[in-house]
């Protein structure tokens, strides 16, 4: 192995990509054979560095420089002037370069706790030995060789870990159940169809520290007693999917999966299962469906995938975000763990504020972080100093929230987090065209399986639109809240149960704006037409 | 604001005539539990899901074929007719939407000539409004094939398809 005096870390985040990361990428290969320096310098491809408004990013080790803003041409004066000569290119220095406020939201920013990020941008997610050099597989190696799968469970148990694709169950309680269920042929499935809108954080984890989820099934399967994993991706991840497939491979070549591992006779391997486009398939009983080769149809609770999941067996299903906490726990301690957080919410939570923020993209900070802090001083507050209306806490099938809660903390007992999204709406916004968008996209992802989900999605949508032509009726509000409360209680799964909640819960904090479309029929914030229905979308 | 074309491994045949599935089909084990990744394979390879390829599926993995056609039928990404060979993908979820997506959609209309849903004549381009493609830190945003395009304005997407006609003319 050629030893590497200096690296140098490209961002390929999707905003730097946007910005040109790439083409800045091949231009550095070049320069850098150019020079000759092709055995003395390592040009590493890693995730998102997290600043990304400032794009293309790259860093130079072992000082740490950050550049940003790096275009084509100025490749050739950093190879020259930095990588040859140790000069460093002053100019285009992250701090020197940006504005005060963009300095003010970095600052901000090192109150971010990356425990499951931290390994994102730092490392090369395509080598596995990065991967090691930073602890990786450590904590599987512990797992399997120091601990029993019972001592597992309990650390993870321990730690007080809760599920972070938005239900919140306690993993380690997940796990036992399914240990203990009997079955022969147990599964670890890691649920990374993540469709909600406004999430994207567990691309930024599979893109950028794929190993971390496959040393996470090991364990897993490990404690619950599993020999099979299946990682469940959406179909539109395709360098998610292509990241993973690559660090499963690698694992098995250097026999970390397969047979007998680290000659502890536990095997366990993994499969990658690409989705083919449908937001049910988050559900986990749907997720099961579309694994065993048909419609993701959700199918009837009880009884639980941990007695009876994939071909009716036991089997544990994980968001990302949870799987990619396991390694650290094992490694660091449950006590560890459990030190960071509130007292009933424990670890760390990502968010994805977009929308209307200055600086989206994703943080990972502690619970107990108000919503304040997530979108002031790390998102930047909201684009072009307007004020803030509502925020959609987990995306559209979470709940709507105005500018009075934002000093709440995100924590189970306080906020809950759903699964991360932060849809943020200014000011100019109307709250009923936003509700018909997230009713257009529950009447197109309602897999049509039972009656209030079906036929409610489509008449919610079908009011808001009329309200939003002015073809109201004064009833109206009472019908929709009606229909909203019956599709909670009685839909089959959580699709139906939840597409209502974030009208439900916007109607007191709007009643007003809703009550001017649909009795006085005009729109306070003048963005729906009023046309009688006339041109009104048909879908 | 370009990503350069990346083609996948799968995708190479993707100009393959109708036919020639089976060999695509045969490599997978004959159990019901294969139809997604089958039908994934098949359509990579065709281009879509003809009936007779559907057909075929269902004989080769021992599932009704009505179940084969439910399934095709259920999932966006599957496709029972002919696309475009660039299917442009603009997603209209609230992320997007609030950051202006339907006036993205209006100059997509412009450019291409075509409604959401339609092909174009020279068979290049297909239009489609999407859910959620995870791309929200960069709203709005479209997927041409595998190429993603983010933090769109109007005017920007004459240049976008200018790349792609070109490579077809």
């Amino acid at each position: 192995m050629p030893f590497y005096r200096a690296h140098v870390l490209v961002c390929n985040g999707t905003p730097c990509i946007l910005k040109g990361s790439r083409a800045v990428q091949t231009a550095l290969v070049d320069e850098i054979k150019k020079k000759g320096l092709e055995n003395e310098i390592k040009v590493v491809e890693t995730g998102c560095l997290g600043i990304s408004e400032v794009g293309p990013v790259m860093v130079v080790y072992p000082e740490g420089i950050t550049y940003c803003g790096v275009t084509v041409n100025d490749v050739p004066t950093i190879v020259e002037e930095h990588l040859l000569k140790g000069r460093v290119v002053e100019r285009l220095v992250y701090k020197e370069r940006t504005a005060s406020h963009v300095s003010a939201a970095a600052a901000s920013r090192s109150r971010e706790q990356r425990v499951v990020l931290k390994n994102v941008g730092s490392i090369d997610p395509t080598s596995i030995e990065e991967y090691i050099a930073v602890g990786g597989y450590e904590a599987m190696g512990k797992a399997l060789t120091q601990m029993t799968p019972l001592e597992v469970i309990k650390a993870v148990k321990d730690s007080g870990l809760r599920g972070r694709g938005g239900a919140a169950f306690p993993t380690g309680l997940k796990w036992e159940l399914t240990a203990d269920a009997p079955g022969e042929n147990k599964t670890i499935v890691c649920n990374a169809d993540e469709g909600e809108p406004g999430n994207f954080k567990d691309r930024l984890i599979l893109e950028g520290d794929p190993h971390s989820i496959v040393e996470a099934m090991i364990i897993a399967g490990y404690a619950i007693g599993a020999n099979k994993g299946y990682v469940y991706i959406r179909g539109e991840y395709h360098q998610s999917v292509s990241h993973l497939e690559r660090a499963i491979a690698v694992a098995r070549e250097m026999e970390l999966l397969g047979e007998d591992i680290l000659g502890s006779r536990f095997n366990f391997d993994i499969e990658v299962f690409k989705g083919a486009g449908a937001y049910i398939c988050g559900e986990e009983t749907a997720l099961l469906e579309s694994l065993e080769g048909t419609r993701g149809e959700s199918r009837m609770k009880p009884p639980y995938p941990p007695t009876s999941g994939l071909h009716g067996q036991p089997t544990v299903i994980n968001n990302v975000e949870t799987l990619a906490n396991i390694p650290q726990i094992i490694a660091n301690g449950a006590e560890w763990f459990a030190s960071i957080g509130t007292e009933k919410s424990k670890g760390t939570k990502i968010f994805s504020p977009c929308g209307d923020v200055l600086y989206p993209g994703v943080y990972e900070v502690p619970f107990g972080t108000t919503m304040r802090e997530v979108i002031y001083e790390m998102a930047g507050g909201i684009k072009s100093g307007k004020d803030l209306k509502a925020v959609l806490i987990g995306g559209p099938s979470g709940i709507c929230i105005s500018k009075e809660d934002l000093d709440r903390q995100f924590a189970f007992e306080d906020l809950p987090p759903g699964a991360g999204a932060l849809i943020v709406i200014d000011e100019d916004k109307c709250i009923v065209d936003i509700m018909q968008n997230c009713a257009k996209f529950f009447l197109h992802e309602s897999c049509g399986q039972c009656v209030p989900c079906r036929e409610g999605t489509k008449r919610l949508y079908e009011l808001f639109t009329w309200w939003q032509g002015g073809a109201g009726s004064p009833g109206d509000l009472a019908l929709a809240q009606s229909l909203g409360d019956v599709m909670s209680v009685s839909a089959k799964c959580g699709l139906g149960q939840f597409a209502a909640t974030a009208f439900r819960t916007s109607l007191p904090l709007f009643e007003e704006e809703y009550r001017a479309h649909v009795v006085d029929r005009v729109c306070p914030s003048g963005v729906c037409k009023m046309n009688n229905g006339c041109e009104s979308e048909v879908v | 604001m370009i990503l350069e074309q990346k083609q996948c491994s799968c995708c190479k045949s993707h100009q393959g005539t109708s036919g020639g599935y089976s060999e695509v089909i045969r490599s997978f084990e004959r159990k019901p539990g294969n139809l997604i990744p089958a039908l994934h394979a098949v359509q990579a390879a065709a281009g879509y899901l003809s009936e007779e390829a559907m057909l075929e599926v269902a004989e080769w993995l021992n599932v009704p074929v009505s179940d084969v056609y439910g399934t095709a039928t259920f999932y966006t990404l599957f496709a029972t007719k002919p696309k475009g060979k660039y299917i442009v993908r603009l997603c209209d979820s609230p992320p997007c939407h609030i950051e202006g997506s339907n006036a993205i959609m209006a100059a997509i209309t412009e450019e291409l000539g075509i409604k959401p849903g339609e092909t174009t004549e020279d068979g290049n381009f297909t239009f489609e409004i999407v859910s959620c493609l995870g791309l929200c830190g960069v709203a709005p945003a479209i997927m041409v094939n595998e190429d993603v395009y983010g933090n769109l304005s109007p005017e920007m997407i004459g240049d976008i398809f200018l790349k792609y006609r070109k490579k077809e003319s």
